[in-house]
C-alpha cells in the first residue's frame, strides 16, 4: 500500500478516479458512448469520453515538452499558447501562400508541418537563450512572447484567416475516413511513444533531472546546464508545432485571439498535478500525461454543467492555487506537525 | 573622460538606469518631433498619451513596487478587467452610487493584495504563479459577473469621466482657427498624484527604503533587522491596491465593463517598469523611471503607428522588442558596472 | 584579574541530530581586548558564534552580558543586547546608500530623517576614518571599505561585543591594515572583539588573548604572549609536538618511480577565485597532498586543475602533452576524476538514486546517446556498492536520505567507475565516521599501488601524513613549500604553514 502511495501516478490516478465517480454518481450518461455518423459520413465514435481523449491530446504533447522544461529549469513556459498560434499561423502562411482561399494547396501538408515545427523551435530556442544564457526567470523570459506572440501570428498571415478547404489537412484533427478514433488521439499516442522511446535511448531524463535538481554539481560532473535548458525549451516548441498542427486542423482555419487560449495554464497545472515539483528536479512523464487528460476531463465536466468557457479559468485557477498551497514546503511541514500532534493527543487519549 | 567615467562609477543603479530611461524618452519624442510632423510639438498630443494612459501609469507604479522588492504581479490586467465589470455592473444594474463604486475598486484591490501577499510572504510561493492563477481568476470572475460587455449609462459616473481639466495657456488653434484648450481627464491628476507619493514612499520612508533592502539581498535585510516577511506582504498590498485605483481610473477612462478590457495590461505595467530602470532582479527602480517609462512605451507606439504601421499587432510586437532591448541594456551596463568596481 | 570580564558563556552545549557540536564551552572576553576564537573546520568556532548571535538557541549553557544573565533567541535579540556580528560574506545590500545601510531596520519609526543620518554617518565614517561618503552606494565601495561600513554600523549601535567572523578573508594587506587600525581604535574605546581568522599572522598582529576549540571542545584559553605559532598550530590540530608515534614509516605502496615523466603536470596555473599562479606535477601510482589551514587556496588549486573555475592562466600536460582543460568534461576526458569538497553543493544530486549518482560520471562521458542499460547500471551499483560496502537500502534510495560517510562513498564510486589515470579528492573524510574515514584511507592507498594517481586533501595532518608521499603547503594563497621523504613529519608540515621566522621555537 505505502508503495502505491508514494508512487507518484498514485496523484493524478486518484484525481482521475475522484472525477470519473464524480460524473458517474451525478450523470452515467457521461460513460455514453456512441456509434454515429459525422458530417462526412464516416462512422465515428462520440460521448464525453471521447471529447476527453480528443481535446485531451494537445495538452498532453504540450504536457510533455513542459514536464521538461520544468525539470530541468525549475521554471514554466507561460508562452506556449502565443506559440500555437504563431506555429498555426505559420502552417496555413505556408499552405495557402498569399490566397487566403486556396482551391488546392501550394505545398505538402508535411512540408508545412516541417517548417512550423522549425518556427517554433526558433522562437523555443529564443526563450532558451533567455533563460539558459541571459539567467532570466522563466516564466518572466517567455512573457514576452506571452504577449508579442498571438501579435507576430497576426503578422504572419497580415492578419487573414486563410480557410482551407482540403479534406485531408482536416484528418490531422478530425477523422481519418474509416476510422472512428479521433485522429489526435493517435498523433498524442504517438508523440507519447516517441518521449518514452527517448526517455529510454537517451540520457535526456537523467540529464534534465540532474541540471533540475544540483546545477552546480551537475557542472562538476561534466554536464552542461546552459545547453541542457537550451535544449528543454527547444523539445517543448517542438511540442508546440505538433499541438498547433492539431488545432489549426481542428478548424482548418485559426482564430489569432482565441486559439490555444489559457492552455498554457492547463499544461502546467497537467504538470503539478502529475505530482511534479514546479521548482524542477525529478519527474515522471507518465504521470504529467495523465495529468493532462485530468484536467481535459476537469473541463469537460465543468462544460457539461454548463459553466460557459470564459468562466473556466476562475475554477481552475482555484485548483492551481489549493495545489501550490498544499505543496508548498511551509503548509507541509506545519502539517506534518499538525498530524504529528494529533496522533500523539490520539494515543495520550487511548492509554 | 576618466572624470565622466569616475562619476558613471559612483552612480546608484537606480539613478544610472533612471538617467538612461528619461535620455532615450526624450531622444524619442525629440526624434518624433523631427520626423513625423509637428503633431508630437502640440501639448494635447502628449496630454493625450497621458489621458490614455493614466491607468497603466498607476498599475506601473504598484508594479514597480513589488519587482523592487523582488516579486511580481502579473495579476494586475485581470484585476482592472474585473473591476470595471463589477463596478459597471453595480453602477447601471443595481443603481448604485459613484463613491460606493471606488470603495469597490478599492476593496478588490485589496482582498487581492491580502491573499496573493499571504500566499507569497507568508507560505513562500512563488509569485508569478500565485499571480498567474490570480490573472486567471480574475479573468473568469469577470465573465461571471457578467458575460457581455456593455457601456456605463449613470448620470453621475458619466458626468465625472467626462470632466475635462483644463490646463491653461497651453491650448491650441485648430484647423478651423478656433482656440482649443488643453485638458487633462481626472485620472490623470489621480495618476500624478500616485506617483508623487509612490516616489515619496519608496524615497524616504523605512518601508520603501526596506523594499529596495529586501529585492537586493533577503539574506542581508533579515541580518539588518528588517521584517522580510512584512516587507514582502506590504509590497504586494500596495501593488494590489493601486491595480484597484488604476483598475477604476481606467474604468472611468473607457467607461465600460467587459471581459477583454486591459487585455495584457500587466504585460505593459512590466514592460513601463523594466524600461523606466526597475531592475527584474529587484533592489533597484525608480518611480520617476516608470513614469517616463510609460510615456516611452507610448511614444513609440505613436511612432510606429504615424510610421503607417497602425495594425493591432505592432503594439504587442514593439513592446516585446522594447522590452527585450531594455533588459539586455539593464544586463550589460549593470555588468560594465560590475567589472569596473571589482577593478 | 584585573580585566573585567564583559562576556562569559559558561557550559555551552549545542547538539544537532546526530553531532555534538558543542560541548561544556566556555568563553570569556574583557572590555577592551580583541581575543582570537581559533580552531580548525568543525571545532564549532561558528556553532559558538551562532549560539552567541542567535541564530542557533543552545541546548545549555549560560550568557553573562555585563554580569547580567541573557537569552538571546534571535539576532535582533543579540543587536538588542548590543552584540553584533560582521560576517565574512557583507551582510549588507549594495543596492542601498551607505548611510541607510548603517541605520536602516534600526528603528520602528515610518518616516526617518535621512538627512539627519546623512550627517551623522559621514560624522562617524570620518572618525572612523573610513574612505566612503554617506550617500555612496553600497555596491561601488571596495569590500574592505563595505566591511568598515558594517563595523561603522555595528559602533553607532554601541556595541558592546563586536564579533567578526572571518573579515579578511577577501582582503588585501592594504586593506586588512586599516582593518586593524579601526579594531584598535574600537579596543581604545572599551569595545571586546572577537576576532575569528584562519591567518596566523593576523592573529599575532592584533589580538590579545586566544581561545582554541577544537572537536566541539575548549582546548584553552591562552595570553597571545605565551603561546607560540608553532604551539598555536599543534593545538589547533590536537597534536603534540613532538608526537611522532603515529607516523607511518612503512608506507605501503610506495612504488613511485621519481625519474619517470610526470601523469599530469601544471605550470603558472591560475583561476578566477585568485590563487597566485602554481606550478604542479603527479607521477603515476602517487599520492600527493595540498595542505594548509582553512582559506589558504587548497581547494582552489585543484579545482583549477579540474577546470572547475575559469582558469585564466598556465598550461597542463599529460605525459607531456600539452591538453586543454577549460571545462570539468575535458579533465574527465583527459582521466581526471575530482571529488569536490562540498559534498552537498557539489557532489550529491540529493533527489536522484544511489544508483544515477554512481552512473553519472561515466554517463556523461559515454554520451547522451548510449545510455546504460538497468541491467548494466544495477551492475555497476551493485558492484561499487558491494566493493566501498555503501550501507543504502537499495541503489534505488534517493542519496540524500544517507548518512554523510555513505554519501561521499558513493561520490567515490561515481568517480572510480570513471577508471581515472588522476583522481582529485578534496576533504573526502570531513564530516563522516571515523570507521570510513579509514576506509576510504586504506582504499586511497590500495588505488596508488595499483597505479592511480591521487591527490588527497584533508584538514586532518595525520591522515595526510599517513597516505602521502609528498606534501604541498600553501598559505595565503600561495604555495609556500614541499615536503617529502624525512621532512613529512608534524613538527615540519606544522611550522612550514606558520610561516618561517619562529621555526625554531
Amino acid at each position: 500500500m505505502s508503495k502505491i502511495y508514494k508512487n507518484q501516478i498514485f496523484i493524478p490516478m486518484t484525481a482521475l478516479l475522484i472525477l470519473l465517480l464524480f460524473n458517474l454518481i451525478a450523470d452515467p450518461s457521461f460513460f455514453k458512448i456512441t456509434m454515429g455518423l459525422n458530417s462526412a459520413g464516416n462512422p465515428v465514435l462520440s460521448g464525453y469520453l471521447m471529447t476527453v481523449l480528443d481535446n485531451g491530446s494537445e495538452l498532453a504533447i504540450l504536457a510533455i515538452g513542459m514536464t521538461l522544461v520544468t525539470a530541468a529549469s525549475g521554471g514554466q513556459d507561460i508562452s506556449v499558447g502565443a506559440a500555437i498560434a504563431i506555429a498555426g499561423s505559420t502552417l496555413l502562411r505556408v499552405l495557402c501562400g498569399t490566397n487566403t482561399r486556396p482551391d488546392t494547396l501550394r505545398t505538402p501538408i508535411f512540408v508545412a508541418f516541417l517548417i512550423s515545427c522549425l518556427v517554433a523551435m526558433a522562437f523555443g530556442a529564443f526563450n532558451g537563450v533567455l533563460v539558459a544564457i541571459f539567467k532570466i526567470q522563466p516564466m518572466v523570459a517567455t512573457l514576452i512572447l506571452y504577449t508579442a506572440g498571438r501579435s507576430i501570428a497576426a503578422w504572419i498571415n497580415n492578419n487573414e484567416l486563410p480557410i482551407i478547404s482540403d479534406p485531408k489537412f482536416s484528418y490531422y484533427g478530425g477523422f481519418i475516413p474509416g476510422i472512428p478514433i479521433p485522429t489526435p488521439v493517435f498523433i498524442a499516442a504517438a508523440m507519447v511513444i516517441l518521449i518514452t522511446l527517448v526517455l529510454k535511448f537517451t540520457n535526456l531524463g537523467l540529464y534534465t533531472q540532474a541540471v533540475g535538481i544540483n546545477e552546480s554539481s551537475s557542472r562538476l560532473n561534466g554536464l552542461n546546464p546552459v545547453f541542457i535548458k537550451w535544449l528543454t525549451f527547444v523539445i517543448l516548441g517542438l511540442c508546440v508545432a505538433v499541438a498547433a498542427l492539431i488545432k489549426v486542423s481542428r478548424l482548418s482555419s485559426i482564430n489569432y485571439s482565441v486559439i490555444a487560449k489559457d492552455i498554457e495554464m492547463d499544461a502546467i497545472l497537467a504538470v503539478a498535478l502529475g505530482g511534479n515539483a514546479l521548482s524542477g528536479g525529478k519527474f515522471n512523464m507518465a504521470a504529467s500525461v495523465i495529468g493532462a487528460f485530468v484536467i481535459q476531463l476537469l473541463t469537460t465536466t465543468l462544460f457539461k454543467f454548463n459553466v460557459p468557457s470564459d468562466a473556466l479559468p476562475a475554477y481552475k485557477a482555484v485548483v492551481v492555487i489549493m495545489l501550490v498551497v498544499f505543496s508548498a514546503p511551509v503548509v507541509r511541514d506545519r502539517m506534518s506537525v499538525l498530524f504529528k500532534k494529533l496522533s500523539a493527543e490520539s494515543r495520550k487519549e487511548a492509554a | 573622460m576618466s572624470k565622466l567615467s569616475q562619476k558613471f562609477k559612483n552612480m546608484t543603479d537606480t539613478s544610472l538606469l533612471l538617467t538612461i530611461t528619461i535620455l532615450v524618452f526624450f531622444l524619442m519624442y525629440i526624434g518624433a518631433i523631427v520626423f513625423q510632423g509637428k503633431g508630437f510639438l502640440k501639448p494635447q498630443t502628449f496630454f493625450n498619451i497621458l489621458n490614455e494612459n493614466a491607468a497603466l501609469i498607476i498599475l506601473s507604479c504598484g508594479m514597480s513596487t513589488v519587482m523592487i522588492a523582488g516579486g511580481i504581479d502579473i495579476s494586475v490586467g485581470g484585476v482592472t478587467a474585473l473591476i470595471s465589470m463589477c463596478c459597471a455592473v453595480y453602477l447601471d444594474f443595481k443603481g448604485g452610487n459613484v463613491l460606493v463604486s471606488m470603495l469597490i475598486a478599492i476593496g478588490i484591490g485589496l482582498a487581492y493584495g491580502l491573499v496573493q501577499g499571504f500566499l507569497v510572504a507568508y507560505l513562500d510561493i512563488q509569485p508569478f504563479i500565485v499571480s498567474l492563477a490570480g490573472m486567471f481568476f480574475a479573468r473568469g470572475m469577470t465573465t461571471i459577473v457578467n458575460t457581455n460587455p456593455f457601456n456605463v449609462q449613470n448620470e453621475s459616473f458619466v458626468a465625472l469621466k467626462n470632466t475635462r481639466i483644463i490646463v491653461p495657456g497651453l491650448g491650441s488653434v485648430n484647423k478651423k482657427g478656433i482656440y482649443v484648450d488643453a485638458y487633462v481627464e481626472i485620472g490623470v491628476i489621480i495618476a500624478l498624484l500616485v506617483v508623487l507619493i509612490m516616489f515619496c514612499i519608496l524615497r524616504w520612508t523605512k518601508l520603501g527604503r526596506s523594499f529596495y533592502a529586501v529585492g537586493g539581498n533577503k539574506q542581508s535585510a533579515l541580518m539588518l533587522g528588517i521584517n522580510v516577511k512584512r516587507t514582502k506582504f506590504m509590497s504586494h498590498i500596495i501593488c494590489s491596491l493601486l491595480a484597484g485605483i488604476g483598475g477604476y481610473v481606467y474604468f472611468l477612462h473607457v467607461g465600460s465593463g467587459a471581459a477583454t478590457h486591459a487585455q495584457g495590461a500587466e504585460m505593459n505595467a512590466i514592460a513601463s517598469s523594466i524600461i523606466g530602470g526597475t531592475m527584474l532582479t529587484g533592489g533597484v527602480g525608480n518611480i520617476i523611471g516608470t513614469f517616463f517609462g510609460v510615456l516611452s512605451l507610448r511614444t513609440i507606439q505613436n511612432i510606429v503607428a504615424s510610421a503607417g504601421l497602425d495594425q493591432a499587432w505592432w503594439t504587442g510586437i514593439t513592446i516585446a522588442a522594447m522590452l527585450c532591448l531594455f533588459l539586455v541594456i539593464q544586463s550589460v551596463v549593470m555588468a560594465r558596472k560590475k567589472m569596473s568596481v571589482k577593478k | 584579574m584585573a580585566d573585567k570580564a564583559l562576556l562569559t558563556m559558561r557550559g555551552i552545549d549545542k547538539f544537532f541530530p546526530g553531532v555534538k557540536a558543542l560541548m561544556g564551552v566556555d568563553f570569556t572576553l574583557r572590555k577592551g581586548e580583541i581575543h582570537a576564537l581559533m580552531g580548525e573546520n568543525g571545532a564549532g568556532k561558528s556553532t559558538l558564534i551562532k549560539v552567541l548571535t542567535g541564530v542557533y538557541t543552545k541546548d545549555a549553557g549560560t550568557i553573562e552580558l555585563d554580569g547580567n544573565d541573557v537569552n538571546i533567541r534571535s539576532p535582533q535579540d543579540a543587536q538588542h543586547a548590543g552584540i553584533s556580528t560582521v560576517y565574512q560574506e557583507i551582510t549588507l545590500c549594495p543596492n542601498l546608500s551607505v548611510a541607510e545601510n548603517m541605520y536602516i531596520g534600526r528603528s520602528d519609526a515610518v518616516l526617518q530623517n535621512w538627512k539627519k543620518m546623512n550627517e551623522g554617518a559621514d560624522k562617524l565614517l570620518r572618525s572612523l576614518d573610513i574612505p566612503a561618503q554617506a550617500t555612496q552606494q553600497l555596491g561601488s565601495c571596495s569590500i574592505a571599505v563595505q566591511q568598515m561600513v558594517a563595523i561603522a554600523r555595528a559602533v553607532d549601535m554601541e556595541c558592546k561585543v563586536l564579533i567578526l567572523d572571518e573579515p579578511t578573508s577577501s582582503l588585501d594587506e592594504q586593506e586588512v591594515q586599516k582593518l586593524f587600525k579601526l579594531m584598535r581604535e574600537l579596543k581604545g574605546r572599551g569595545v571586546g572583539i572577537i576576532f575569528v581568522t584562519h591567518f596566523l599572522d593576523q592573529v599575532y598582529e592584533v589580538c590579545d588573548r586566544i581561545t582554541v576549540l577544537r572537536d566541539g571542545k575548549l582546548v584553552g584559553e591562552y595570553e597571545i604572549k605565551d603561546l607560540p605559532r608553532l604551539q598555536l598550530v599543534s593545538k589547533m590540530l590536537g597534536k603534540e609536538l613532538d608526537d611522532l608515534s603515529d607516523i607511518n614509516t612503512d608506507k605501503e605502496g610506495e612504488t613511485v618511480d621519481r625519474t619517470s615523466e610526470p601523469v599530469f603536470e601544471a605550470e603558472g596555473l591560475s583561476s578566477t577565485e585568485g590563487i597566485k599562479p602554481f606550478d604542479f606535477n603527479i607521477r603515476k601510482g602517487e599520492v600527493n597532498g595540498f595542505t594548509g589551514l582553512l582559506g589558504s587556496g587548497r581547494s582552489e588549486c585543484v579545482r583549477a586543475i579540474f577546470g572547475a573555475d575559469r582558469v585564466v592562466s598556465g598550461t597542463v600536460k599529460k605525459n607531456g602533452k600539452t591538453v586543454k582543460i577549460q571545462k570539468p568534461i575535458d579533465a574527465m576526458k583527459n582521466g581526471i576524476g575530482y571529488l569536490p569538497e562540498d559534498r552537498k553543493v557539489d557532489g550529491i544530486i540529493g533527489d536522484l538514486s544511489v544508483r544515477e549518482n554512481i552512473i553519472l560520471a561515466l554517463q556523461v562521458m559515454k554520451g547522451f546517446f548510449k545510455p546504460f542499460t538497468k541491467a548494466e547500471a544495477n551492475a555497476f551499483a551493485d558492484e561499487y556498492i558491494k566493493a566501498l560496502s555503501i550501507k543504502t537500502a537499495s541503489a534505488d534510495t534517493p542519496i540524500k536520505s544517507l548518512s554523510g560517510g555513505n554519501q561521499q562513498k558513493v561520490i567515490l564510486a561515481r568517480w572510480l567507475l570513471t577508471h581515472p589515470d588522476y583522481l582529485i579528492l578534496d576533504e573526502p573524510t570531513r564530516g563522516i565516521d571515523v570507521g570510513t574515514k579509514v576506509d576510504i584511507q586504506k582504499l586511497v592507498l590500495k588505488l596508488a599501488s595499483e597505479g592511480m594517481s591521487i591527490t588527497f586533501i584533508s584538514s586532518e595532518t595525520d591522515e595526510m601524513l599517513r597516505t602521502c608521499s609528498r606534501l604541498i603547503v600553501m598559505r595565503d594563497r600561495r604555495v609556500v613549500g614541499e615536503l617529502t621523504g624525512e621532512d613529512l613529519t608534524q613538527n615540519k608540515i606544522m611550522s612550514t604553514i606558520a610561516g618561517g621566522e619562529e621555526k625554531n621555537e
